[in-house]
């Protein structure tokens, strides 16, 4: 009878309790994401969306057509191939007056000058010189009179290509890259064309950085993993004292050591190394120096803990079964620490790639990364739209390459625990 | 050395030599700089060479009777523990939504999370540049605690959501069974458990708060200098051994934190050990 009943209940039960469960398992996920979703809005604000309008920025394009309404207006039809019609000249002429009346010439100025070199004398000798509305079907006469310039075809595709709302101007001139008269994407000119240096430049530091902090991090890793907890625990604290140690305390110290009167300089003088001080500082060597010192850590951390992954009896089997001690390193340690060794030079990569208080403080005019331009062109010349270009380029090699890293530490922790 | 690895061969004891040369020379490319500024700071004389003329403690003299320092140091006290304080809220809040939270978008949502870690301090400064400026953000301590906020969550994520990851649901449960609401649970089973994490979190989110400059750089109007931010232009116009005693005040407060840090880890391990 108690079976039956038992059954009874179950059969009655059955439905209500599945549906019981599924329902205050979605409570219980409801409440885990109420708990995160208070940092997503955060981030959303404080971070996603800064760099989100930074990125709309590197294609936003509303200053001229803001200034220069009705000439866009008429420049609508025109096919580029001519210079363009009275009605454009007249637009231009009235447009012209109407910014000089409220002061806005000069953010049409500036942003026709990025693109053509000149404009912005064009325009307001225009401004200046333009005193009233001309006279019916006498504006491009009058315009050609005043500037030169107007009669050139260049000058209009220039108005025209800058009539937004977006563009891809900046990003193609992160490029060096620029449109000729016809539309057609060319490269820049040579005095323009400074960006794919840059980036050569800024691959090459960060390339050298991650290879100098891998030659210096390996032996170190090993020692760190080989040595008994209580000897590498003690040997940890040179690794982390200068994680741990102020960015700028850091770039100072080799500021005042590699001086022409520094403590370098001086003990290579007092030992008769050299005759005169050595340039060390203010140029490459001491941006590769300094950049290393601060990266190192990023290395050895991740090296050290897929070394310390490594179970001693592999090499010890490899040796007894007849390996000499250099192929049992080579072949069956080294493979095991390629994951540690991809992980660590991945991430102190990606963090050279971005950097700018080291380079800017120790580095010459030549040693100046991607990073000094973003901030060069966002502070001091407020070419906010090319700041926003190459922001989004380094973005963009950041995250890949921060992809990578993800997929590479994802699979060691894979291969690590079954190693385990 | 004794405790080497097992050396056989000649060659052997050869490449683990040169392993321990190597590896000391690092060390001291590692350790050297930062030493070697600290007794500039108590130079009597205004040169940052060596042989020191004779010891004063006149840097440091003239970093507390200065109020640039001074303020600058107040400054990134104000902002560090303001913004610990943020993140520590929604960085807890968040790793146990995480630690509870199933869905084939969590690792995208962790990314994101995380993500202020990766991004290029200058590009994050740049967007908050834009961002803050029309809304009044830029040159406030407001605007400055949010942006390393942003910067110091993750670490706090990470440490608690570790700690978390570590801790024993069924004690939870015990509780529960034993008639505790979620809230005492939460206070007198979890919280002193997580705690050490919690504290780790809090020492990592204050530091990346203390050694931030870059947005500081762009955010910050006169009154809100940082001490980082100080010391960068001071290394801009002219080193002066105040810097060197700013230095030596920075790097006092990152061993504290390293120490303490180091203090909770072994204290975990030694909980560890007991319980196992």
């Amino acid at each position: 009878m108690t079976d039956a009943l038992l059954t009874g209940a179950d059969a009655s039960t059955e439905v209500p309790l599945k549906r019981r469960l599924r329902r205050t398992e979605r409570t219980r996920q409801l409440k885990a994401l109420a708990l995160v979703a208070p940092l997503l809005v955060f981030l959303l604000f404080t971070f996603a969306g800064p760099i989100a309008g930074m990125l709309w920025r590197a294609v936003d394009d509303r200053e001229v057509r803001q200034v220069l309404p009705n000439t866009l207006a008429a420049l609508a039809g025109w096919d580029g191939k001519d210079l363009p019609d009275e009605t454009a000249y007249a637009a231009l002429a009235s447009d012209i007056l109407a910014a000089r009346a409220s002061g806005t010439i000069a953010i049409a100025a500036k942003r026709l000058n990025y693109a053509l070199n000149g404009f912005r004398t064009i325009l307001t000798s225009t401004a200046r010189n333009l005193k009233s509305e001309p006279e019916r079907g006498t504006a491009k006469e009058t315009l050609g009179r005043i500037n030169p310039a107007w009669r050139d075809r260049a000058t209009w595709t220039t108005i025209r290509d800058a009539g937004g709302p977006v563009t891809s101007f900046y990003l193609l001139a992160a490029l060096d890259l620029t449109r000729n008269v016809d539309g057609a994407i060319v490269a820049a000119p040579p005095d323009q064309a400074i960006y794919r240096s840059l980036f050569a430049r800024t691959f090459i530091i960060s390339l050298s950085v991650t290879a100098l902090c891998l030659i210096l991090g390996f032996p170190v890793a090993y020692l760190l993993a080989t040595l008994p907890p209580a000897r590498s625990n003690l040997l940890m604290i040179f690794v982390l004292l200068p994680f741990w140690t102020s960015l700028l305390v850091r770039t100072c110290a080799w500021i005042v050591l590699l001086q022409s009167k520094g403590v370098v300089n001086d003990s290579l003088l007092w030992l008769g190394i050299v005759d005169e001080p050595l340039r060390l500082i203010y140029n490459r060597f001491g941006v590769c120096v300094a950049m290393t010192h601060v990266l190192l850590p990023f290395m050895i951390l991740p090296l050290y803990s897929s070394m310390k992954a490594i179970s001693p009896a592999y090499m010890r089997a490899a040796a007894s079964l007849g390996a000499p001690p250099l192929t049992a390193f080579l072949r069956i340690y080294l493979p095991q620490t390629l994951p540690g060794i991809g992980a660590g030079s991945l991430l102190v990569f990606i963090l050279a790639l971005g950097y700018y208080i080291t380079p800017a403080l120790v580095g010459g005019a030549a040693d100046q990364m991607i990073s000094y331009f973003i901030a060069l062109y966002t502070t001091e010349t407020a070419n906010w739209g090319l700041a926003s270009a190459l922001g989004a380029v380094l973005l963009l090699a950041t995250v890949l390459l921060a992809l990578v890293y993800g997929k590479l530490v994802q699979g060691q922790q894979v291969t690590g625990g079954m190693k385990n | 050395m004794s405790d080497s690895p097992s050396l056989r061969t000649p060659s052997q004891r050869i490449a683990w030599t040169a392993t321990i040369i190597v590896s000391t020379l690092v060390f001291v490319f590692l350790i050297a700089p930062i030493l070697a500024i600290m007794p500039l700071s108590f130079s009597s004389g205004s040169y940052l060479t060596y042989p020191l003329p004779g010891l004063s403690l006149r840097w440091y003299d003239d970093f507390i009777s200065s109020p640039r320092w001074m303020n600058s140091l107040k400054n990134s006290m104000i902002i560090g523990v303001a913004s610990t304080a943020l993140s520590m809220v929604l960085g807890t809040t968040a790793a146990l939504g995480l630690a509870q939270w199933k869905s084939r978008f969590k690792p995208l949502v962790l990314a994101f999370v995380l993500s202020p870690v990766v991004v290029p301090g200058v590009i994050t400064a740049v967007g908050l540049y834009f961002f803050f400026a029309p809304i009044g953000l830029t040159g406030s301590y407001l605007g400055l605690i949010l942006a390393h906020t942003a910067l110091a969550t993750p670490f706090v994520v990470i440490t608690v959501g570790a700690t978390l990851q570590s801790f024993d649901t069924n004690l939870a449960r015990a509780a529960a069974s034993l008639g505790a609401s979620p809230l005492q649970a939460f206070r007198r089973v979890i919280l002193p458990l997580i705690l050490p994490g919690l504290a780790s979190g809090a020492l990592f989110a204050f530091a990346t708060s203390f050694d931030e400059v870059v947005i500081v750089l762009f955010m910050a109007g006169p009154e809100q200098r940082t001490l980082p931010r100080e010391m960068f232009s001071g290394i801009r116009e002219n080193i002066s051994p105040t810097i060197t005693a700013a230095a030596v005040i920075l790097t006092t407060v990152s061993v504290i934190l390293l120490a303490t840090l180091e203090g909770l880890r072994r204290r975990n391990e030694r909980l560890k050990g007991t319980g196992a």
